[in-house]
């Protein structure tokens, strides 16, 4: 099918009751609110990878920058801000909502005002989350976990930054209801369960993550809120409180939350990879279970990150075996996109070389994932930079990298326009660079014993540090062309086709941008 | 296969998303439960002594006013798919008024414990012992955050009789009230639960 301007008119000029900036923030279009969600997301990405700069700048010349209260601070933002503003929500508040709906061929989700009442949450609690950096007393500096006891004690905003943790996590709850509701309820005639894209798949084991895990969360950040607020000690040893039971807790939700940021990002590359190999996706149903699988297990292995923290040996036993099992469905998947890709005929577009780095980075995370799964490596490594080049890995290489495929992906589809390749390819060549060196000297810096969260360091590290910080500038770089490329293309680039990829899902059934109620008449699938 | 029509309501979809929903605060009491567990196991003697400061009768008058209320928004579901709207609507200011009467009598129990110097951080308090400050620190907690979901029940339910005055809710269209009752049971469940939990363990 093919555009033509005049016979309808995109989601971006279909009228509503309000004008202006009220006609995003009002409206329950599932498109305006995944495009609005995915400005702010890619804001406080912006604002993490400079605080990121800085952590890097101030690591190869401790003290002459920046202060070491300012260093905790920075670190502990940086985690925040990318944690819980971005890569959390990450996927399916952006390209979750714009194309949920869309690939299962209904007008909306089940529902759209829970929807826009979810964005405003967010926006308030990235309000306070933003308000705890400026306000009296200081930004955090406790990391993004907020261990007890120091965040019951600490002096700077935690209790606000908390509170907006807590926020965010109701409207992460929320958009899970309404996408485990939509995707049992909406689904067009003949869409049944295994005629789903993978990327609903991976929506929907996401949906049930977040309902399960992220009210737990809440409940222990409210437990730090009452310890500051009134005094409350469940976390405080002075008052019989057990600090390890914050980690607990705490770890209940935050690992599986790990899910919540790459099961999604599994999902886009699900639908990338057989578009650009010109093949079905090999092993559909595998890889569907596959990701049921990740999100089941991974509710039970929270206890890898707490090793060091004092837990029998029968538990961490027990922890690392299943932290092994959790392996296997990431295996399945990463076996069945190879087998796709295995006598396709790859066409070279940017969206597949971002895909392909997915998983070549995606694996490095996952295989030192195993490395530090195992006990007696991690009692070594646990608490060095090995682990922050390993979760590097996997969030930036894996869930970061993700969302760059999908935005060179749907880019068409959400803006109607196109945008040239190449400088996306020498951006993503750059990237690529900057990315191994600035997170593969972590894991050689950790193996040599260098902690994290240190300010300063003795000078036999210093060398893999100047690499690592020469890497985060060449990263910058790569992701200034992949962002300036697709800004630029927002505005000049040439119109875009209904189907610029050749793919196969419903989205691309549909003009570029979509219309407002995404389909004439409701699609019927037949095989 | 369901199809989502334009106007056209979702009854079950309505009623997926509610109970998606207690899903989730099952969890977030879940928490709250999980403390309770650990530390009752590590300090049983002081929970139970404790538990013993408890005032048996008035816990015990509130189990009632719960539980009884629940059955009132159930008969004012039952009325409203009937028809009957004006009893729906005295029978859902019924439940109003149980769920006041139930934090009423919470206000009494707490100010009665806080005028003996018994609350979080208070001087008495903190010179109890372990297992004393956990056992009333947890009751606070659990009971507030309970009280608080009372609160928002008696809120949301007001707004019920508010759509069975204006006509919003109606016998054909009734799955706001019929969610609002889910919520509410709900809220009486776990109550049954922070009953023996506190004051029965004695």
């Amino acid at each position: 099918m093919e555009n033509t301007a005049s016979e309808y008119e995109s989601f971006y000029h279909g009228k509503g009751k309000y004008k202006g900036i009220l006609s995003w923030l009002m409206s329950t279009d599932h498109k305006r609110i995944g495009i609005q969600y995915l400005v702010a997301l890619l804001t406080f990405f912006s604002v993490g990878v400079l605080l990121g700069l800085l952590i890097r700048l101030s690591l190869i010349a401790p003290g002459k920058f920046i202060g070491q209260e300012t260093y905790n601070r920075v670190f502990s933002v940086h985690g925040i801000i990318m944690i819980f503003l971005f890569i959390i929500p990450g996927v399916p508040v952006a390209f979750g909502n714009f194309f949920l709906p869309i690939l299962i061929g209904a007008r909306d989700v089940a529902f759209p005002r829970l929807n826009r009442f979810t964005w405003w949450i967010y926006l308030a609690g990235a309000t306070l989350v933003v308000f705890s950096l400026f306000a009296a007393g200081g930004a955090p500096d406790t990391g993004w976990t907020f261990y007890a006891p120091y965040s019951i004690r600490a002096k700077a905003n935690i209790t606000l930054a908390v509170t907006g943790v807590f926020v965010l996590g109701f409207s992460s709850i929320l958009t899970g209801i309404n996408f485990v509701t939509t995707i049992h309820r909406l689904r067009a005639p003949g869409m049944t369960w295994f005629k789903l894209p993978l990327f609903v798949w991976t929506l929907y084991a996401t949906g049930w993550v977040q309902l399960l895990a992220t009210p737990v969360l809440a409940i222990t950040l409210v437990f730090i809120i009452l310890g500051r607020v009134f005094g409350v000690g469940f976390f405080d040893p002075s008052k019989g409180g057990d600090p390890i039971l914050y980690e607990h807790l705490f770890w209940t939700y935050s690992h599986p939350a790990v899910y919540i940021m790459v099961l999604p990002a599994m999902g886009i590359i699900s639908e990338v990879i057989p578009v650009f190999a010109r093949k079905k996706i090999f092993g559909y149903k595998a890889v569907a279970f596959s990701a049921i699988g990740i999100a089941s297990v991974g509710y039970f292995v929270w206890g890898h990150h707490m090793f060091t923290s004092g837990m029998s040996d029968t538990a961490r036993i027990i922890f690392s075996f299943i932290t092994f099992l959790v392996a296997v469905p990431s295996g399945i998947k990463i076996f069945n996109w190879v087998s796709t890709l295995y006598k396709g005929s790859i066409v070279g577009s940017a969206p597949i070389y971002f895909a392909l780095t997915f998983i070549f980075l995606f694996s490095i995370g996952g295989l030192t994932g195993l490395i530090i799964g195992s006990l007696e490596p991690n009692l070594q490594l646990h608490g060095t930079y090995f682990i922050v080049a390993h979760f590097h890995y996997v969030m930036f290489g894996g869930a970061g990298f993700a969302i760059l495929t999908a935005l060179h992906y749907w880019f068409p589809k959400m803006f109607g326009r196109m945008y040239p390749e190449r400088p996306a390819k020498i951006g993503w060549f750059i990237l690529f660079i900057g990315f191994n060196l600035l997170y593969f000297s972590m894991f050689i810096l950790g193996y040599e014993g260098m902690p994290r969260r240190y300010f300063d360091y003795p000078p036999r590290y210093f060398p893999l540090h100047l690499v690592s910080t020469i890497g985060s500038w060449i990263l910058a770089i790569g992701l200034a062309i992949i962002a300036g490329n697709l800004l630029r293309a927002l505005f000049k680039g040439p119109k875009a086709p209904a189907d610029p990829w050749g793919g196969r899902t419903l989205e691309w059934t549909i003009p570029s941008p979509p219309p407002t109620e995404n389909f004439a008449e409701t699609p019927v699938i037949r095989d | 296969m369901i199809v989502q029509a334009a106007g056209r309501r979702d009854r079950i979809g309505a009623k997926y998303g509610m109970w998606l929903f207690l899903f989730t605060e099952i969890l977030f009491f879940g928490g709250m439960f999980l403390l309770y567990s650990v530390y009752r196991s590590e300090y049983p003697v002081e929970f139970h002594a404790s538990a013993a400061e408890e005032n048996l009768l008035l816990g015990s008058i509130n189990t009632a006013v719960l539980l009884t209320s629940s059955l009132f928004i159930a008969v004012a579901i039952s009325a409203v798919k009937k028809g009957s709207y004006r009893l729906s609507i005295i029978f859902q200011v019924a439940t109003i008024l149980m769920g006041l009467a139930f934090l009423g009598i919470k206000s009494v129990e707490w100010s009665e414990k806080i005028t003996r110097g018994i609350y979080p951080n208070s001087p008495v308090l903190d010179k109890m012992k372990m297992g004393d400050i956990l056992f009333f620190g947890l009751y606070y907690v659990m009971t507030g955050i309970h009280g608080i979901h009372v609160f928002i029940g008696i809120c949301v339910i007001s707004s019920m009789v508010y759509f069975t005055l204006t006509g919003n809710i109606t016998k054909e269209n009734f799955s706001k009230i019929e969610n609002t009752g889910l919520y509410w049971h709900f809220v009486d469940i776990v109550w049954i639960y922070l009953f023996p939990l506190f004051y029965l363990i004695t």
